[in-house]
């Protein structure tokens, strides 16, 4: 990914988000967003749109699950671990879905196609258990049909 | 021309509402016929195991089908779906004849998956808008009266007096001082999905309260925090405020009353802290979700420091039939100091999950079974989390209590959000409780000692329990971690995870042997 690009899409959102009050978090969302990462040496560039420490900004970031600093894979695989999931068979559900990837949570393939992310609550809890593949929601899945879900998207892979 | 229903809720999607939807849709098209439907995407009933739930319009009402598949539908219309023929094996008869749902009380959720969420036409028909229209004609004083006439408390779990919050900011500072309300939609508790149905089902309910929450205390402004793992609930919201703003009900100079009222809609970043109030307004900022101590009371010195009304996605969204009918009508539902009605989600291992509205009172008992239906394995039910994550875990010597906040925390346990999650006879407990400790490592704010350091302590001290390593000493090492926990934290995050730790070791101690 060219950094000029990075450049841009970090002034995008500073200029789209400056004036908001309380405007970091609305900033890195669009920055996420857009790149899938917010690039660690960007930090600094929104810090000073802002008036703000590179510590500051740097905290926000790290404290937050949804802001990450490096790229994750093609596929982002989220598995809910709350309770009501709990309930529905859900640590099955997670056992299954690492092995299928080979993965543990919050790790990506060695090929880069799909990262393993735990969730907590999808607010689906009355089609538990959930799970949450790239922007769509799953509910009331099986082992059977979470593997064939990722059957599908490791195909479509190969494809391209 | 027939309409018919076919829920956009999140729950409906996940099941598979947008295939049947597109199926429907294509069969109508090859059939020139047909096509003289109106599809109408509505919310959901919050029938959930029925979802997806396809509703036809007849003369004698909606005819219901579900759970739908889309390999369903060329049957369905074969068999007069058009038409609401009722022949079909998935027929369920007239929607209002369904038990569980002609049984509730529904006053918050009055309107979910009867309208079309953003027609707002739709809404003023069903009274919407009718509370705020009374709002404008009253005093501050007298709106915020209502609320406390109401006996309305915070749904978000604290159960504050909603009207005393409001009379405080109202009171706060002097005239013309900036003020906010602050809607807090970042429903992360496991069991609980109300805050998403009703944003998702009923988007105008939340904007008018909000809106009257505003005259009430005299702010201008409204933020509401949305959790980012809701991401169709944003979109509805979104269009939802620019229709609102379109059509003069939210905006400059509201219905000509001279008042003004903006809403902007903030996303957190999954972080489960941020839905403690003081966290949630530090994330409002752009800072780190850490809690506040307090005083000062967010009500004094709130969001950006100003005095800031934080009240729930339920909260609010129960201001305008308050207004619309009255205090009175409102507090006559209910038992004790708990009025009105609750929003109780049914959740985990249950037959029939879903939302079930009702005045406080009705037993877990009856929820679990006359609404849930037993568990969905088929198992005998075995404990339940009542309240969320921080809730306590009751067994069956306990399911009669009347849920009330009062005969809750008589059994040491709380409502909270009014989730329920339960659980089958398969359930290990030991690992229940520790999994409670473990999540509260993962989402503390890290800012006081007790819940930062002794949730991590508590995840190994009940592994040590479980390998029977030095037992007795261990568990009462364990005791007294929780007693620390529960006496010396910040908020609620440290201070209630021992409630489902403690509850799980007391009514289900051989689990951990």
């Amino acid at each position: 990914m060219s950094n000029s690009k990075n450049i841009d899409a970090v002034n995008a959102a500073i200029d789209a988000n400056h004036h908001l009050k309380g405007a970091l978090l609305p900033i890195l969302h669009q920055v996420q967003k857009s790149l899938g990462h917010i690039p660690a040496d960007q930090v600094g560039v929104i810090a000073k749109a802002l008036n703000l420490s590179r510590a500051e900004v740097h905290g926000v970031i790290s404290f937050y699950h949804s802001f990450t600093t490096s790229p994750h894979g093609s596929n982002v695989i989220e598995v809910c671990r709350a309770e009501s999931c709990q309930a529905m068979g859900g640590r099955e559900i997670e056992a299954t879905v690492k092995n299928a990837l080979g993965v543990n949570f919050e790790e990506t393939t060695e090929c880069g196609g799909f990262t393993l992310e735990p969730v907590y609550c999808l607010g689906n809890c009355a089609c538990s258990p959930a799970v949450k593949i790239n922007s769509q929601i799953y509910g009331r899945v099986t082992s059977d049909s979470v593997v064939s879900l990722i059957d599908d998207l490791k195909q479509t892979r190969g494809q391209k | 021309m027939p309409r018919i229903y076919i829920p956009q809720d999140s729950s409906a999607i996940s099941v598979g509402a947008d295939a049947v939807a597109d199926r429907l849709v294509e069969k109508l098209e090859v059939n020139p016929s047909n096509k003289k439907v109106e599809l109408v995407r509505n919310g959901s009933r919050g029938l959930f195991w029925l979802e997806p739930m396809i509703e036809v319009e007849t003369d004698a009402g909606r005819v219901a089908y579900g759970p739908v598949r889309a390999d369903d539908v060329d049957s369905l219309i074969e068999q007069g779906l058009l038409e609401g023929k009722q022949d079909h094996p998935l027929c369920l008869g007239l929607t209002e004849d369904i038990p569980y749902l002609k049984s509730q009380q529904r006053l918050t959720f009055r309107r979910a998956g009867l309208i079309d969420p953003l027609s707002i036409t739709d809404y003023q028909a069903h009274d919407g808008f009718k509370g705020l229209k009374r709002a404008i004609t009253m005093s501050c004083k007298a709106c915020v009266d209502e609320v406390k006439d109401s006996g309305l408390r915070g749904r978000g779990g604290a159960a504050f007096p909603t009207g005393i919050k409001w009379q405080t900011v109202l009171d706060a500072g002097t005239a013309g001082d900036q003020k906010y309300i602050a809607c807090n939609a970042d429903e992360g508790d496991s069991g609980t999905f109300a805050d998403r149905l009703q944003m998702e089902a009923d988007p105008f309910a939340l904007i008018e309260g909000m809106v009257i929450a505003g005259i009430s205390v005299g702010a201008d402004m409204g933020y509401i925090y949305l959790r980012e793992e809701y991401p169709h609930a944003h979109a509805i919201l979104e269009q939802a405020i620019a229709i609102a703003s379109s059509s003069n009900f939210l905006g400059q100079d509201i219905l000509g009353s001279g008042k003004n009222f903006y809403i902007e809609v903030r996303l957190g970043a999954k972080a489960y802290i941020c839905g403690e109030e003081t966290s949630m307004l530090e994330s409002l900022e752009g800072k780190r979700g850490e809690v506040r101590a307090k005083p000062p009371l967010p009500a004094l010195e709130g969001l950006f420091g100003k005095p800031t009304v934080v009240n729930n996605v339920l909260s609010l969204s129960s201001v305008p039939i308050i207004f619309a009918e009255g205090a009175d009508y409102y507090k006559n539902f209910g038992m004790g100091k708990s009025r009105g009605t609750m929003p109780f989600q049914l959740a985990g291992n249950l037959k029939r999950p879903g939302l079930v509205e009702l005045g406080f009172g009705v037993t877990l008992h009856s929820l679990l079974y006359d609404y849930g239906g037993g568990s969905a394995t088929g198992r005998p039910l075995r404990a339940v989390q009542v309240g969320g994550p921080l809730g306590t875990y009751l067994p069956e010597s306990q399911w009669q209590v009347e849920m009330d906040y009062e005969q809750l925390a008589a059994i040491k346990g709380v409502l909270g959000h009014g989730g329920l999650v339960a659980f089958d006879d398969t359930v290990d407990m030991s690992q229940q409780a520790r999994f409670s400790m473990e999540f509260c490592a993962l989402e503390s704010c890290g800012k006081c000692t007790p819940c930062r350091i002794g949730s991590v302590r508590g995840v190994e001290v009940i592994d040590k329990i479980c390998a029977n390593e030095n037992r007795e000493s261990n568990l009462d090492l364990l005791n007294s971690l929780c007693d620390t926990m529960e006496n010396a934290s910040l908020c609620a995050m440290g201070g209630m995870t021992p409630f489902p730790v403690r509850s799980a070791l007391e009514y289900f101690g051989d689990d951990f042997k």
